[in-house]
Formats: C-alpha cells, sequence, structure tokens
C-alpha cells in the first residue's frame, strides 16, 4: 500500500492522509493507492500541509504501518520518550516501530 | 558578559518583527512553503520528524541565569517542558508550533537571545573554550574575541550566502576544549615574545569528510584578526563550489588549492582586506572586552574542601576543574545520567542551573560543545552546596569525561536527516559501564553517536566513535577507534563490519576489555591505540 503523509502547518505534527483529510494517527491512515501525486499536489495546494511524501506501507492486523523505520518513528513518536508518543500508555508501541 | 547595546536590540527587534510578518503570511498563505523555508531557517526554524525544532543560539556557550531561565520559560510554555543542549553550544527545542515561534522570539529577544543563523549557509554560532575566563591555563579569555567575531559575522551582508554553512572557534588555552582545529576557522590565542596573537587553522571540519585543519598563519597581529578572517571568507566565497553540497565546505577547497595556495591568496587578498578598514579602534574593543571583565573573586578564599562524605568527594574528582583564582573551582554539571538522554535538561533542571549560578558562580553558566553545563566562577567552600542540589535534581552524575559522558546527535529519534537513532544506544552504553567504578578504572574516554555522516555527534572525533547508517531500511552501527577533538586531533579509524544496537555495545566492551588489559600505567584509551594500533582491537571485536 501508499500512504500520504505530511507535517501540519501550524504545529509541524506529523499528520496522514486519510481519504478525505488529514489525521494525526496512522490507524486512520488511507492507501492511496495510484492517486498519491495527484492528492499531494492538491493538498500542497491547499497549504494544510508541509512537505508532503508518499511512503510504502503495509497492512497489519494493528492496521498501515510504514515499510521504513524513519516513518514508524514519525507515526508514533520519539522511541526514547514513550511518554510523548501518541500511544503513552502503551508499552507495545515501541515494537511496533523496530 | 556582553550586554546589547542599542544597535543589538534594533537589529534583534527588527529581526523579531520581520520574522513575525512573515510567519502570519505563511499562516495566511500569501506565500508558499518554498517561499517560507529560506526565511524560517534564517531564524533558526526547522522541520523535524515530529514537528517545527527551534534552535537558539547561545554566543561562545555564555549566559547568564536571566537568560538560562529564559531557557527554561520556553520549554516549559512552548515545548514539552525539556530542551536539549547542542554539540555547538545552542539549545534545540523539539515541539515548537510555527504560531508560537514569533512569541517565543520575541521572549528571546527580551533577555538578550536569538535564533539568527543558526542555520543556512552562513557564519554560525561563534563556539568557544566553555571554561573561558575561569581555565588556569588560559593565556586571556578568548570571548571578547569571540564577541568580536560575533558582531562582525552577524548579518554580514557578503557572508549570508556563502556556499555551505560556516563554523568559526575561538580558544586561548593550550588544551583544546573546544574542537577548534574540526571547524572551519579554529582561532587559537598565542604568545610570541610577551604579545598575544591570532593561530589561524583553516579548513576543518567532521561530515562526510573529516579534515583536520592545517595552520594557514601562526601569528596574526590581533589588530588584523577581523580582516585576516575577512580574507579567509573571501577566498573562499569566491572560490567555495556550489554545484556540488558534498563539496562545498571550505576543507574541500583547501583540500583541492593545498595550504600553501589558499594562504597565499589568503594573504594577498588580505593586503586589499586590511585597507578597507574593519577592524575595530582599539577603544572598541576595550569596550567590548571590559564586559568580560573577571568577576570579583576573593583569592583569599579557603582552598581545602571537605571531602568527608565519599559520593561528593568522587563528584569533586571527576566533575570539578581547576580554576585560575585560588580558594576557587570550575563545576562542571553532567547532563549524561545514567539511561538519560545525553544533553536533554528539563524545565526545572533548567531553572535550578540558573538558581545555582546566580547565587554561587557569579550569575554565570556555559553550554560545552560535549552537551554539558558550566558554573564557570564557584567557590570552593560552596561545592558541597552545589553538589547536594544537583544531586536533588539528578544532576550531580560523576563523568565528566568517561566512558558514559557520551556525546549523541538527537538521531532518528527527532531528526529528518538521521539513518539511525543515537540515543539508544547512548542509553545501552551508559547502562552496561553504569558502575562509577568500572569507569574511573577506564579513565578518560571521549565516546561520540553521530545518526548520520553529517557528524553532529563528533564522531569522526571520539575515542570510540559510533556512525549509524541504513543498512536496506535496518539501523546498523560503525564502529571507529582513535579519534580525538583536543589538542591532540586525530581522526577515528573504522573498525570494520558495523553492528546492531545490541552488537555494537557488546564490541565496545570487547574493545574496553582489550584497553584494560593491553594498557601501561597511566596510559588512557586513546594513547594505548596510538601505541598498539588497530589490530589487537581488531582481533578482539572480531576474532
Amino acid at each position: 500500500m501508499k500512504l500520504l503523509t505530511g507535517n501540519d502547518l501550524k504545529t509541524g505534527f506529523v499528520t496522514w492522509w486519510t481519504g478525505a483529510d488529514w489525521s494525526l494517527h496512522i490507524e486512520d491512515a488511507a492507501d492511496v493507492g495510484e492517486q498519491g501525486e495527484a492528492i499531494l499536489a492538491a493538498e500542497e495546494g491547499a497549504r494544510r500541509v508541509n512537505a508532503p511524501y508518499i511512503i510504502a506501507g503495509e497492512i497489519t492486523a494493528e492496521g498501515p504501518r510504514p515499510a521504513h523505520i524513519k516513518d514508524r518513528i514519525r507515526a508514533l513518536g520519539p522511541t526514547v520518550r514513550p511518554d510523548l508518543t501518541l500511544k503513552p500508555a502503551d508499552p507495545a508501541a515501541g515494537d511496533w516501530v523496530i | 558578559m556582553y550586554k546589547y547595546d542599542e544597535y543589538d536590540h534594533q537589529m534583534v527587534a527588527a529581526r523579531v518583527a520581520e520574522f513575525s510578518d512573515q510567519v502570519r503570511r505563511r499562516l495566511a498563505g500569501e506565500i508558499t512553503e518554498d517561499q517560507f523555508k529560506p526565511l524560517r531557517l534564517m531564524n533558526g526554524l526547522y522541520l523535524q520528524l515530529h514537528a517545527y525544532m527551534l534552535r537558539v543560539a547561545v554566543p561562545y556557550g555564555t549566559l547568564d541565569s536571566r537568560q538560562m531561565r529564559m531557557l527554561a520559560h520556553i520549554a516549559r510554555k512552548y515545548d514539552r517542558d525539556y530542551g536539549h543542549f547542542t554539540t555547538r553550544q545552542n539549545i534545540q527545542y523539539n515541539w515548537i508550533k510555527l504560531e508560537d515561534a514569533p512569541a517565543i522570539l520575541a521572549d528571546l529577544a527580551s533577555v538578550e537571545m536569538h535564533a539568527i543563523q543558526t542555520s543556512g549557509n552562513c557564519i554560525r554560532n561563534i563556539s568557544s573554550d566553555q571554561w573561558a575566563g575561569a581555565a588556569a591555563d588560559e593565556i586571556t579569555d578568548p570571548r571578547p574575541w569571540a564577541e568580536l567575531l560575533r558582531q562582525w559575522s552577524s548579518f554580514h551582508p557578503e557572508f549570508s550566502y556563502l556556499p555551505r554553512k560556516f563554523k568559526i572557534a575561538v580558544i586561548a588555552a593550550e588544551e583544546d576544549r573546544a574542537a577548534m582545529r574540526l571547524h572551519d576557522i579554529g582561532i587559537q590565542i598565542v604568545e610570541q615574545d610577551g604579545v598575544h596573537g591570532a593561530a589561524f587553522y583553516v579548513g576543518g571540519g567532521m561530515g562526510r569528510t573529516p579534515m583536520i585543519a592545517p595552520l594557514i598563519k601562526d601569528f596574526v597581529p590581533l589588530d588584523d584578526m577581523l580582516s585576516y578572517a575577512e580574507a579567509c571568507l573571501r577566498v573562499y566565497n569566491r572560490y567555495g563550489r556550489r554545484d556540488n553540497i558534498y563539496k562545498a565546505r571550505i576543507k574541500i577547497l583547501i583540500h583541492e588549492l593545498g595550504a600553501e595556495e589558499y594562504r597565499r591568496q589568503v594573504e594577498e587578498e588580505f593586503v586589499h582586506v586590511k585597507s578597507l578598514g574593519i577592524d575595530p579602534p582599539k577603544a572598541e574593543f576595550d569596550r567590548i572586552a571590559a564586559q568580560f571583565a573577571p568577576p570579583p573573586l576573593d583569592a583569599s578564599a579557603p582552598d581545602a574542601i571537605d571531602r568527608g562524605d565519599p559520593d561528593f568527594a568522587v563528584w569533586v574528582d571527576q566533575n570539578v576543574a581547576k580554576h585560575k583564582v585560588s580558594g576557587h573551582a570550575i563545576v562542571n554539571i553532567s547532563l549524561k545520567p545514567v539511561g538519560g538522554i545525553p544533553g536533554d535538561a528539563s524545565s526545572a533542571q533548567i531553572d535550578l542551573m540558573a538558581d545555582l549560578a546566580e547565587k554561587y558562580s557569579h550569575d554565570e553558566l556555559r553550554v560545552t560543545h560535549a552537551q554539558n553545563i558550566v558554573l564557570p566562577h564557584v567557590r570552593k567552600a560552596d561545592l558541597h552546596a552545589i553538589w547536594q542540589a544537583l544531586d536533588e535534581a539528578g544532576l550531580a552524575t560523576p563523568n565528566l569525561g568517561l566512558i558514559s559522558d557520551i556525546i549523541a546527535c538527537p538521531g532518528l529519534d527527532y531528526c529528518s536527516l538521521a539513518n539511525a537513532r543515537s540515543i539508544p544506544v547512548a542509553q545501552k552504553i551508559a547502562t552496561r559501564f553504569a558502575d562509577p567504578a568500572r569507569q574511573r578504572d577506564l579513565g578518560e574516554l571521549k565516546l561520540k553517536i553521530s545518526g548520520c555522516i553529517n557528524a553532529c555527534g563528533h564522531h569522526h572525533a571520539g575515542h570510540i566513535g559510533i556512525l549509524g547508517v541504513d543498512r536496506k531500511g535496518t539501523e546498523n552501527y560503525q564502529l571507529s577507534l582513535g579519534g580525538s577533538g583536543a589538542e591532540d586531533v586525530s581522526l577515528g579509524t573504522i573498525t570494520g563490519p558495523g553492528f546492531d544496537e545490541d552488537g555494537v555495545v557488546d564490541a565496545i566492551e570487547r574493545v574496553t576489555d582489550k584497553y584494560l588489559a593491553t594498557r601501561t600505567e597511566g596510559e588512557r584509551f586513546v594513547d594505548t591505540f596510538r601505541r598498539v594500533g588497530m589490530a589487537p582491537f581488531k582481533e578482539a571485536i572480531y576474532g
């Protein structure tokens, strides 16, 4: 699958394209298939997101998972500060990254 | 400490106003990210993995308690309650919102700080010896010269768009505590026949092509220092490569030209530059230097230290350094607790260090390139009280210069350029060698970790260096041995094939075991490595 991601213009937070809007949670991410470039161009024009790009991912039991570790860290948060990730109460969240 | 004059205030205030309007226009959609990016970078605002990151300049690493408290305030109000002290004596905030950036810069300006020229292809924050003004071995305080360079390089119209970023360090002691020869220009204030001058080392650096700066001029009269620096920059600006980012640093130019030819061109340019009259009149330099006058220290203060508390005694032995004035000491506060994140400090810890500086250190603090904090002017009689306060705040780890005093870049946990995580490796190494007695037995051992080839973690200059790389989507760590950023400067040599995260920790333990079995009396790790070479260590690592 292909995922579209970027950083929110105002906050800089990592965002994922859901098919209709942007979400902070990768669980909401949609497979953009071959439409990625067109969505990217439109959303960049809308100026709500910075530096959008398309990445490879896979569907897992927990939902979409980026293929590369860098994007998995982006999706969760810093592995060395579990308290600052999107899943501070989940001790296994780091396993999803690594 | 230097205090802003009206020009400094006006320049910084004007920049805050300008950037505030640029942010407003960006948020309103009036300018694109492509248009905005160079503007935000000129104000130290990066976009990293999780959010915007703001890098705040701490000129030559010196700040007072009021400024330090402002750094805590920013962490508390605008970020997530902590900051990260960097290998260029700055501080970074990892979770800044674009809409808050103008308010943060205004807050910084209120205490004579800014984030200008902490990014971009310009002259970056001038770095220096963190013990400047206090070190027993310095011939003078290098900071007035660093401040002069700061003023000269700030908004320098000719050097705002250099081929690549440019870093300058200034020291005035034989012991190099600032990795001076690994800068684009390293200046050492030296003495000849009772007169001070500046030795210019040009063309050093780390990154993907590490080089040690050659000596370009052994003695530049201090009255000519700015003109000589200008000449060095002009030759680089004229001939430095702009067609290839990987060959754009001055080190590449000097390597390709040869030091002799570069020197010849600089000397030729210097003759012209000197005629322009850019060196300040003596009265102006004296005005700057007066602001770095030594604090009123009582040389008759008691020199003895009550070492009755063994934990305190260990901390004194490891983290306290000799001051130039009797009865006083330099306190080095380690930001490297075992298992912690190198260089990180909470707002409460930053506030505490500010309080201690105000109460015990003539209101001065320093940020070190090794990501620690210094209280430079402390009475020995106050050391125990300082240690107690630091200990309660988790800031009394007695490991300065030991294996757990690790320099580590933010790595892939935060940085968009990184290929591998640095911090977890640092944490595992520090935990493996957590026993303080074991660390002290190993002695001075500078371990430095970078998460990519840009080498912000100074791995080339580590007695033991680690470089994180991406091997087919998996983190892998290359080990190097024998580097040094000190006066015995050298570049590390890669041991061989890399390791995974746990494997590199095991490899380091095999290296230290081999060192313990091989060293002679009083020999540091790097000395043993230089004596016996790579072979025995390689055999210990790979069998």
